[in-house]
């Protein structure tokens, strides 16, 4: 089976999840990763160290920017051309897009967020989440190619094998786009989708003797900071304080914010709304610190501490210092 | 302007749901708009009170299909169509995005067409771009902002990395994410007009769905009983609870 791995990136430095990619099309077939942008010449390095086994390449100062457009009529003009029987991307917000947009050029079928994946009598069989996690439905694709996004974290990550290498095909550059990039705007952190580990507060948060609300949620997230510091990890929230502005949209958690799935999810202080466990309720490991003995979050966690986060967290973030020799 | 503004009607986050031999049961909860749509309304109607024109709400679907577009309307959306698929079939997302493409060429002279940025049954997320795609016009999706001058618009996007600025000439579709702005509440007003609306009803033809649902299973779950750590002091549980946490192997 010929599979090709888009592989996303952001300015030439890959996101994790494409390599998961890469990893079931190495279990699946022969493995091709197709990199679009500029420069790319650390990407093409990176890509065969993770285990493609050729690599098409559109690298061109026009596609320095990410332009939907562009993209998804450069890998529609090399895939019609060479048909490949399954296009694999991760679920970021641009392979779900140029996946998209590449469908509809094709006429391909289109399977989205995708966590598991079996061919069945030459079909592709695919396993999503949807209801926001409350069902899994198996999708089945009745023509190729059939494309394929997949959500990050749900496959293995491949070894690294340091200078592999093999062989690279340039293809045409189809660059003609109607959007113009004007620039960025660059958070800050470890990205939510990518992370090992997440800390999360919630309403508990905003709780704390003396303190007004807002200066209690500052205190309380500069406690969760320090945690997924040590932990290498990012800061998530959960709707409730997010709808009170004491944490950025881009922090939320749950059915309206992103979907996640750690090896790690430390709760602080949420109750485990139904619409929060959706985001969350995949990580490997979950842990919840909640004053609340009878809050649901506790129905989903593997170990919970009833207790006051302000002083469990700090204490934690110490013990995990010293164990994991981290500053 | 002419703006038109995508919508569906799903169960409310909250809703429960059940499995039984491979087929889901809902409970009773009342539909409602899709909590994303309601975000793609607002937008559609501040580029309206901006730059003045039309707002019209699409829909696909059976006549619970009006729940959202009664919604809409209830915001403020000048008019509504729903739209029924005559072939009666499933419908992937390009099956969908074909039949909301023809509906906006059908209407003629529209310069923008906003989505949510997801339903929350299907959680697909690619309608915007499909559509965008077969109309031939750009896609400035997860948008948080929005503002448009003449002909032009200027989106920010909300990418994993931060926001990426980009601007296109209309027409051009739009998708909108949570932090664009909170939805208005439907007027009283508004909402007397939604009662009265009557929503015509085109029937257009879809192709073939390439994508079959098929099976739905449980997630998976935590089977394992939560492990309550308790101790004399918060350092005595948060020894404890580092111990386990190294214990899992997972950092």
């Amino acid at each position: 089976m010929n599979i090709w791995v888009y592989i996303d990136h952001f300015k030439g430095a890959p996101l994790l999840a494409s390599w998961e990619a890469l990893g079931l099309a190495k279990r699946l077939g022969n493995a091709t990763a197709v990199l679009l942008g500029h420069p790319m010449e650390e990407a093409v390095q990176a890509a065969f160290e993770f285990g493609a086994d050729a690599v098409l390449l559109a690298d061109d100062p026009a596609l320095a920017d990410y332009r939907a457009e562009a993209f998804a009529s450069t890998l529609s003009a090399a895939a019609s051309a060479q048909t490949p029987d399954l296009l694999l991307f991760p679920t970021t917000s641009r392979g779900r897009e140029i996946a998209a947009m590449t469908a509809a050029d094709l006429n391909a079928g289109l399977l989205v967020d995708v966590t598991a994946l079996e061919i069945a009598a030459g079909r592709v069989v695919a396993t999503r989440p949807v209801y926001g996690g409350k069902a899994l439905v198996r999708e089945t694709c009745a023509v190729k190619p059939a494309l394929v996004t997949l959500r990050g974290r749900a496959f293995p990550k491949p070894e690294q094998q340091i200078g592999r290498s093999g062989p690279v095909t340039r293809i045409e550059v189809r660059a003609e786009a109607q959007t113009t990039v004007e620039g960025y705007s660059t958070g800050e952190g470890v990205s939510l989708t990518d992370a090992g580990v997440i800390v999360s507060g919630g309403r508990g948060l905003t709780v704390f003797p003396g303190l007004d609300e807002k200066s209690a949620a500052a205190r309380g997230f500069a406690l969760l900071d320090e945690l997924a510091a040590v932990l290498n990890g990012a800061v998530g929230a959960s709707r409730a304080v997010v709808d009170a502005g004491h944490a950025p949209y881009a922090q939320q958690v749950g059915q309206t914010g992103k979907l996640v799935s750690p090896d790690l999810y430390i709760a602080c202080g949420i109750s485990g709304a139904i619409q929060h466990l959706a985001g969350m309720r995949t990580a490997k490991v979950i842990v919840a610190i909640n004053t609340d003995a009878e809050a649901p979050i506790f129905q989903v966690a593997r170990y919970g501490v009833v207790g006051d986060l302000y002083q469990i967290v700090p204490a934690l973030t110490a013990a995990l210092k010293k164990r994991l020799g981290r500053q | 302007m002419k703006i038109v503004v995508c919508v569906k009607t799903t169960l409310p986050s909250e809703a429960q749901i059940r499995l039984e031999g491979g087929k889901l049961i809902f409970d009773n909860t009342p539909p409602v708009i899709n909590p994303w749509d309601e975000y793609a309304v607002e937008a559609a109607l501040q580029q309206k009170e901006a730059v003045g024109g039309t707002v019209t709400a699409l829909s696909i679907g059976d006549e619970s299909a009006n729940v959202a577009l009664k919604h809409a309307l209830a915001m403020g959306a000048d008019e509504a169509i729903r739209i029924t698929d005559s072939a009666l079939g499933a419908l992937d997302t390009l099956a969908t995005a074909r039949l909301l493409a023809a509906a906006v060429q059908k209407l003629g002279g529209v310069d923008l067409v906003c989505f949510g940025r997801q339903a929350i049954d299907g959680d697909s997320g690619v309608t915007p771009a499909q559509t965008a795609r077969l109309l031939g016009w750009p896609a400035l999706t997860l948008a948080s902002a929005v503002k448009i001058e003449g002909r032009r618009i200027r989106v920010e996007r909300s990418i994993e990395e931060g926001r990426q600025i980009v601007s296109a000439d209309l027409p051009a579709v739009l998708s909108v994410v949570k932090d664009f702005a909170e939805p208005r509440y439907p007027t009283f007003m508004g909402k007397r007009k939604a009662d009265r609306a009557e929503i015509p009803v085109w029937s257009l033809a879809a192709p073939a769905p390439l994508v079959a649902w098929g099976e739905f299973a449980e997630p998976p779950r935590q089977t394992a009983q939560c492990e309550i750590i308790t101790g004399a002091s918060p350092e005595e549980i948060a020894e404890k609870l580092a111990e386990k946490i190294l214990a899992e192997k997972i950092l």
